[in-house]
């Protein structure tokens, strides 16, 4: 490996004394702290509320405002009856560089939205949060602006969404109780088909 | 021979051929919807439009009979001009619901929209409203939207089947197709309406909604599902298991072998391969810790079970008893194998050696059909495995009930469905070695002292000889399930156990080694016989009947 020497800069008279420099060092300290101090106090009692304090953001109590086009976490979009409106094409599927996305395609009981997804995951462990799958739908059925960024889990299993938190972005696992009516293959179920379009109330009639 | 120009290029063609065709001989592709090449014409896309020199208008490519002296051109600006002007009023009613709809990917309108449509639709009225997701029949599902009337359907249900079971009904852009009143479309043949529709409005109920068809691949074979021998393309999926349950084989498609079965396939062929993929026998079975358990009840491994057989094969040959061992092949496995085993039990081991499993006919017709539902019974006739050459099979499981035989190979067949459970238990306990090998569970297989699981047809190379005698290679499509493996790769291992002096790698210099031996196949190779297949030397159909064109 390449060592280069660098000239460091001597040290001058004041600075070898040391406790002036640490007098200065701690001046600077003090003065942001009690400049932060005064200014908090102040905007506490509604003054001085044009003078910008410490910048420091309280997450998570406080959030940064999200850019409207900033992709977090995936969400599917509902029709009036609250059921999905993905068509099942698999377009998003097929366009994802993780494959992290798994659709399992049924027959819709109105034939002219034909297909629906029985099942439709996505593997947040494996997803690169490249947004092609929103580009890519033709149903405007998948966003990603949910908002919700603090993605963790405990397992790889708990990172694979399943319809139900895609559905409902406030859910997280383990979810206890299904109350999606329509049939789809359903975690809490074991992994079985649940719900009936009988349950389903339709918007309109076909 | 009138000689024509298309494009630039002079051809010669017989008389009586169509633009069309000259055309495809060329290479030149006009696109057609309502053409194909197994219908008769009829002429009512309009979409093959060709500019034709001295004629004042566009003719359609499909109908325009060659004359001397013809100069056509199909990529000219008028041609072209005419040809989206035509697709416009084909999708003026199409739904474009290209995303579900299980053509898409392989439909003609996309790709000829693609191709040279590309114009901004003007289409502003509404579109006619039509049923969709129809049942027509128990293979076929109609959306009538998506239809654009080319009439290939019915005119294959006219012409080829000669059922008629479906109509245009209604007029103008009411028009619409469907099956006569209280028919349903169920023919033997019903599937290949699916085949030849250029759009969305006829598909396949068993692939709906199955898969998108760009996640499928695609590889050349043969069907086994009779002594016809098919040709058809295998549409499978491997790295997307929840399609499909996780089975394999999506769908197949038959592929155009002017000598064989033209552009068809027969239902009961494209739908009888769940077994590739459903209870199969997937880990080798032994005996298990008690040495000579009548059941196979334990696991064992490959090198055991080929180990523990070639041990006892070796034994009785070194006693010099080789009529005591029994093999009973199968009409379903390929000529390499039946090669290997003739080569091996027969010749090596002096063993009775029999494919010829009596069995009740099938079902048949005088198209494709063919009543004896294994692939290869004419492949082994010719390498001596059935009558008169070779003992019946029942023959070799009466000697071994009687005691004449100790030991047992039996690849594929079920003893239990042809025999009786109570035979087959008994020769379980009478054998000193029951040997199965196949590809799927079944009672025989529990019965026998080791159970080997072998690969299905599409997972191995090798040729059948279908009932004309022509010999058709198989193709592998993808490897073997499981454990399983090919029988070639089992009867080659075994050989070079025995000591044989065996020295073939594969299918390929097997039926090298086989068309040495035997005239029938003399000269042949792989690549002599291609994708389509060659006729064997000596062409004696073995029913007397031969196929209708």
């Amino acid at each position: 490996m390449a060592v280069k020497a660098v000239q460091r800069r001597e040290l001058t008279f004041w600075e070898k004394l040391y406790i002036p420099q640490i007098i200065c060092g701690l001046k600077i300290t003090s003065t942001h702290f009690f400049r932060n101090l005064f200014l908090h106090t102040a905007h506490l009692l509604g003054r001085l509320k044009n003078v910008p304090a410490s910048v420091t953001i309280q997450y998570p109590e406080e959030r940064r405002p999200l850019m409207s086009r900033y992709r977090s976490r995936h969400r599917l979009t509902l029709r009036e009856d609250n059921s999905p409106r993905c068509v099942g094409c698999m377009l998003c599927e097929t366009v994802c560089p993780a494959r992290c996305i798994t659709i399992v395609p049924g027959e819709h009981p109105d034939p002219d939205v034909e297909k629906y997804p029985i099942r439709f995951d996505i593997d947040l462990g494996m997803c690169v949060y490249c947004g092609y799958c929103v580009e890519v739908c033709p149903e405007d059925a998948i966003r990603m602006d949910t908002g919700i960024l603090d993605l963790a889990a405990y397992s790889r299993e708990a990172m694979r969404l399943d319809i139900h938190e895609l559905m409902g972005p406030k859910l997280r696992k383990p979810i206890s109780d299904c109350s999606l009516e329509f049939p789809h293959i359903c975690a809490s179920a074991d992994g079985e088909m649940k719900g009936g379009w009988d349950s389903v109330p339709r918007s309109k009639g076909s | 021979m009138p000689s024509l120009t298309i494009d630039g290029r002079e051809v010669s063609v017989p008389k009586g051929t169509t633009v069309i065709q000259a055309a495809e001989k060329m290479g030149v592709f006009i696109p057609r919807y309502c053409y194909h090449p197994g219908l008769s014409v009829a002429g009512n896309c309009r979409i093959c439009l060709v500019e034709v020199e001295n004629l004042p208008k566009l003719q359609v490519a499909c109908n325009l009979p060659v004359t001397e002296g013809m100069v056509v051109h199909t990529g000219s600006e008028q041609a072209e001009d005419g040809r989206r002007a035509v697709l416009e009023f084909l999708l003026a009613n199409h739904p474009l619901d290209c995303p579900v709809c299980d053509q898409s990917g392989e439909c003609d309108l996309q790709n000829f929209y693609m191709n040279f449509g590309l114009y901004d639709p003007r289409f502003r009225e509404q579109k006619v409203k039509k049923q969709k997701a129809v049942q027509l029949g128990p293979h076929v599902m109609l959306d009538q939207e998506r239809c654009i009337l080319c009439s290939r359907c019915v005119r294959f249900t006219d012409e080829i089947t000669k059922t008629g079971e479906i109509g245009i009904f209604q007029r103008g852009d009411r028009a619409k197709i469907g099956v006569y009143p209280g028919t349903e479309l169920e023919n033997p043949y019903s599937a290949n309406v699916v085949d030849i529709c250029p759009v969305g409005a006829l598909t396949e109920r068993a692939f709906r909604f199955k898969a998108r068809v760009w996640y499928l691949s695609s590889a050349q074979t043969v069907c086994n599902g009779c002594s016809q021998g098919c040709n058809m393309d295998m549409h499978y999926v491997l790295d997307r298991p929840h399609l499909n349950e996780g089975a394999r084989v999506v769908r197949v498609k038959p592929r155009y072998n002017p000598d064989v079965n033209q552009w068809w396939l027969c239902d009961e062929g494209r739908y009888g391969l769940e077994w590739i993929d459903k209870a199969r026998l997937q880990e080798v079975r032994g005996p298990g810790d008690t040495a000579n358990a009548d059941t196979n009840s334990g696991k064992a491994t490959w090198e055991q079970a080929l180990g523990a057989i070639s041990k006892s094969l070796a034994e009785w040959k070194a006693e010099d008893v080789g009529a005591r061992i029994g093999v009973i092949a199968s009409a379903k496995l390929t000529n390499e194998e039946l090669f290997l085993i003739r080569e091996i039990f027969r010749d090596a081991l002096g063993a009775q050696v029999s494919a010829w499993v009596p069995e009740d006919p099938g079902t048949c017709d005088e198209f494709l059909v063919k009543a004896d539902k294994n692939p290869n019974t004419r492949g082994a006739t010719l390498l001596n495995l059935t009558s008169p050459d070779a003992p019946e099979a029942e023959r070799i499981v009466d000697e071994a009930l009687a005691g004449n035989i100790d030991l047992l190979w039996v690849f594929g067949y079920d003893l239990v469905e042809g025999f009786g459970e109570q035979k087959v238990r008994e020769l379980g306990e009478k054998l000193k070695l029951f040997v199965y090998s196949g590809t799927n569970e079944n009672p025989t297989q529990a019965l026998a002292h080791w159970g080997l699981p072998s690969a299905a047809y599409v997972e191995k190379d090798g040729t059948f000889v279908n009932h004309h005698g022509r010999v058709q290679r198989i193709g592998r499509v993808f490897s073997p399930l499981g454990d399983s493996r090919e029988d070639w790769r089992i009867l080659l291992e075994l050989g070079g156990l025995l000591g044989l002096q065996l020295d073939w790698r594969d299918p390929q210099e097997i039926f090298l080694g086989l068309a040495d031996a035997e005239t029938a196949f003399a000269g042949m190779s792989y690549g002599t016989i291609g994708d389509q297949g060659v006729e064997v030397a000596c062409t004696k159909p073995t029913e007397g009947v031969t196929a209708p064109w």
